[in-house]
């Protein structure tokens, strides 16, 4: 008769606590030193608990089970062609700016949290890192491989991790990662587990991956929730290190609040590229930006912040702004694209009549007013065989690095957001209040930031000339530019034996 | 602060192994609302929201460890208290 | 207030004017053009004419709109960082006062973009 199985808590208890020791021949601080310089106050590691009680024996068992299912279906849809079932070809930029801007945050994440499994002096949180950091390594890897099937048929998916490296808008994604990954601990885990994926991942994972599956792609909405069943137990973890150093110390509120106010403000200004992929690169959307952050982050981001005002943290600073850009960064974001689509990884392409209608209905406050003539005079462009891409590089934000391309949409929607201060005698210029308060605060942190266009222009990517730029990003010209007329699109045509325009509905 | 329940949710994946944890929560949470969304479910209601381990296994027809449910979820909001018997999201 | 980072931040400021071989970087808006999403971004010698930016430098961006054909240069309003400005045409840049990453903002009365739409 086997012994009988001890019950969670005290499982959980043995396969944490019991694996830890007070080191002697060294001292705790030499073998954990950076868990003191930020200023968080920890008085009790053992106060720390993961709520769902994981332990290491059944992490690994629940997550082989996860791969099973996942590689089943990935080597399914390979089998099968899976590739031609997609709802358009052009659905594709959006898995290409995916791959060559996510997944290395992915790996990023792993770096991080591998950091944090170790660097933590409480074993119960160094082990719920320790788990993270390998989740992080198998999203990576299950991304690289699920997209590698596309790479055998589309262009763009080449080199990634090269790119992530290098490309304009890239430095987004790379810049928000390494931001967090150069500071220390706790606020690394603020920024990723809290501000990233409890506030914000939601609105990547859900409503796009749901997207995936209404377009057809049963490979990516199959590695989507894979992942984001790892997700909920990050953000589980994020929300529970908040109440744990608000729980801790008094004084920990103020720094608290500060990284939260920061990382917020860092990961909604990424996700802009998510609320373009989620409006204009889905061929069909089931959900729109806005409606996504109205569930997302107003209703359960408000739930959350309300839960969490018992310790006296309150909402992130400028939350009300980025409600009110709900209505227009998905547009403002696509508009930049379309008129740079000559320096893109990824085929651009202009919302269909039918997209626009759908876009008219659900922006009805912005759509028609602000965006829609901008559209409608490109495809006029095109019809009449006059429209050329933008030459010339767009202005940066300094924190961001997004081009200066967002509005002040609480007073005047067509008026660009210029902002701008002074440091050690140089000027930097910033897309918002938000970006600005972060740098003013570290400003010896952000002066170093490797702007994209600014380094073109100081002779460090390939030569001063666009052609010499993009073989140094590794695209291709069958990469970039617009999606009609591509081999991306001459390939679906063969397949579909039609499909002339883009199809979006 | 107000009696207002603020809302708590799980989102499942929209399967077979999903379907009788759906059951359970409907069986158990009679005020939770159920929303198919292509390739997923969600679940919600006002203040908490309980999985029974019981009450999948009754749907089930088999033994069901509770942390099984990590296998199918998607995403979640509100405070987590999971053990041998049940998983709970709540707001205090 | 100092960074607080893993690793002490070596002193290091990636675009002081000296990294650009001898140009200054200048930033230029055209105001209700939003066809052009952001301002734009140039490498310039700081001897250059005011002339010479707005008739070469300029006009390589911003002339594949139609109302810059139209433009009536007298009566263009200059705002430099923040202030409004009257450029003296034939003199440099820097005697402009324009610096390194200074922004320049222009309106162009009686030209709203296409269809008066501020595009």
């Amino acid at each position: 008769m086997p012994a009988k199985k001890l019950n969670l808590r005290k499982r959980y208890g043995l396969l944490t606590r019991g694996m830890g020791w007070e080191t002697t021949h060294q001292k705790m601080d030499d073998v954990f030193p950076y868990d003191s310089f930020e200023g968080i106050k920890i008085t009790d590691w053992d106060k720390w608990e993961d709520p769902f009680r994981l332990t290491m024996d059944a992490y690994w068992k629940f997550q082989a089970e996860k791969e099973k299912k996942l590689y089943a279906v990935i080597d399914s849809f390979a089998q099968n062609n899976g590739q031609t079932n997609l709802a358009d070809a052009s659905y594709l930029s959006a898995i290409k700016l995916f791959i060559t801007g996510v997944t290395p945050i992915e790996y990023a994440a792993h770096r991080g949290f591998a950091h944090l499994g170790r660097h933590f002096r409480g074993d119960g949180a160094r082990i719920a890192c320790q788990m993270q950091a390998i989740d992080e390594l198998r999203h990576q890897q299950t991304q690289v491989h699920t997209i590698s099937h596309y790479n055998k048929h589309f262009n763009g998916l080449h080199d990634p991790f090269h790119q992530f490296d290098r490309v304009w808008y890239l430095s987004v994604p790379k810049s928000f990662s390494e931001d967090a990954l150069s500071s220390g601990p706790f606020e690394f885990i603020t920024s990723i587990s809290f501000a990233f994926e409890y506030v914000l991942t939601n609105l990547l994972f859900v409503p796009f991956m749901s997207g995936a599956a209404y377009n057809g792609d049963m490979a990516t909405v199959t590695f989507g929730f894979s992942a984001q069943s790892d997700e909920s137990r990050h953000m589980t973890l994020g929300l529970e290190i908040i109440k744990f150093m608000l729980e801790q110390h008094e004084d920990n509120l103020p720094i608290v609040q500060r990284w939260m106010d920061k990382h917020f403000w860092r990961a909604y200004r990424l996700l802009a590229l998510v609320a373009a992929m989620q409006d204009y690169m889905l061929t069909n959307s089931p959900m729109s930006w806005k409606e996504a952050w109205d569930v997302y982050f107003v209703e359960n981001g408000g739930a959350l912040f309300e839960d969490l005002s018992r310790y006296g943290l309150k909402m992130p600073k400028y939350h009300e702004l980025a409600t009110a850009e709900a209505d227009h960064i998905s547009h403002q974001i696509w508009s930049v694209f379309c008129s740079l689509g000559n320096a893109t990884g990824f085929h651009t392409f202009l919302p269909t009549e039918e997209k626009m209608a759908w876009l008219s209905e659900k922006y009805p406050d912005t759509f028609d007013q602000y965006y829609r003539p901008r559209f409608e005079y490109w495809h006029q462009q095109q019809k009449d065989g006059t429209f050329e891409f933008q030459k010339g590089l767009p202005q940066l934000c300094q924190v961001c690095q997004i081009p200066m391309v967002f509005t002040e949409v609480q007073t005047d929607p067509m008026q660009i957001s210029y902002r701008v201060t002074e440091h050690g005698g140089d000027k930097y210029h910033f897309c918002s209040d938000g970006c600005k308060d972060i740098f003013e605060h570290e400003p010896e942190k952000y002066v170093q930031a490797w702007l994209p266009v600014h380094q073109i222009y100081q002779g460090n990517c390939g030569g001063p000339t666009l052609p010499e730029v993009l073989e140094w990003y590794k695209f291709t010209p069958e990469d970039i530019g617009n999606y009609i007329g591509s081999q991306d699109h001459a390939r679906w045509q063969e397949w579909t034996g039609e499909d002339k325009e883009v199809k979006q509905a | 602060m107000s009696d207002k329940k603020n809302t708590v949710f799980l989102i499942l994946q929209d399967n077979d192994d999903a379907r009788p944890i759906i059951e359970s929560v409907e069986q158990d949470n009679p005020e939770a609302t159920i929303q198919y969304q292509p390739g997923m479910v969600r679940m919600e209601a006002a203040g908490r929201l309980v999985v029974n381990r019981e009450t999948v296994e009754e749907n089930l027809g088999r033994e069901w460890d509770v942390q099984e449910l990590h296998l199918n979820l998607i995403s979640l909001a509100g405070n987590v208290d999971e053990d041998d018997e049940k998983f709970e999201l709540a707001w205090n | 207030m100092a960074v607080i980072a893993k690793d002490g931040y070596i002193d290091l400021v990636r675009d002081r004017v000296e990294n650009f071989h001898g140009n200054q970087l200048v930033y230029v808006g055209w105001d209700d053009h939003l066809l052009f999403s952001a301002a734009q971004a140039f490498p310039l010698p700081p001897e250059m004419p005011f002339q010479t930016l707005v008739s070469e430098v300029m006009a390589s961006v911003f002339n594949d709109h139609p109302d810059f054909q139209k433009i009536d240069w007298e009566r263009a309003e200059w705002v430099l960082d923040g202030e409004s400005f009257s450029p003296a045409m034939e003199a440099s840049l820097k005697e402009n006062g324009i610096g390194h990453k200074s922004l320049i903002r222009f309106k162009t009365p009686g030209l709203k973009g296409i269809n008066g739409l501020r595009l």
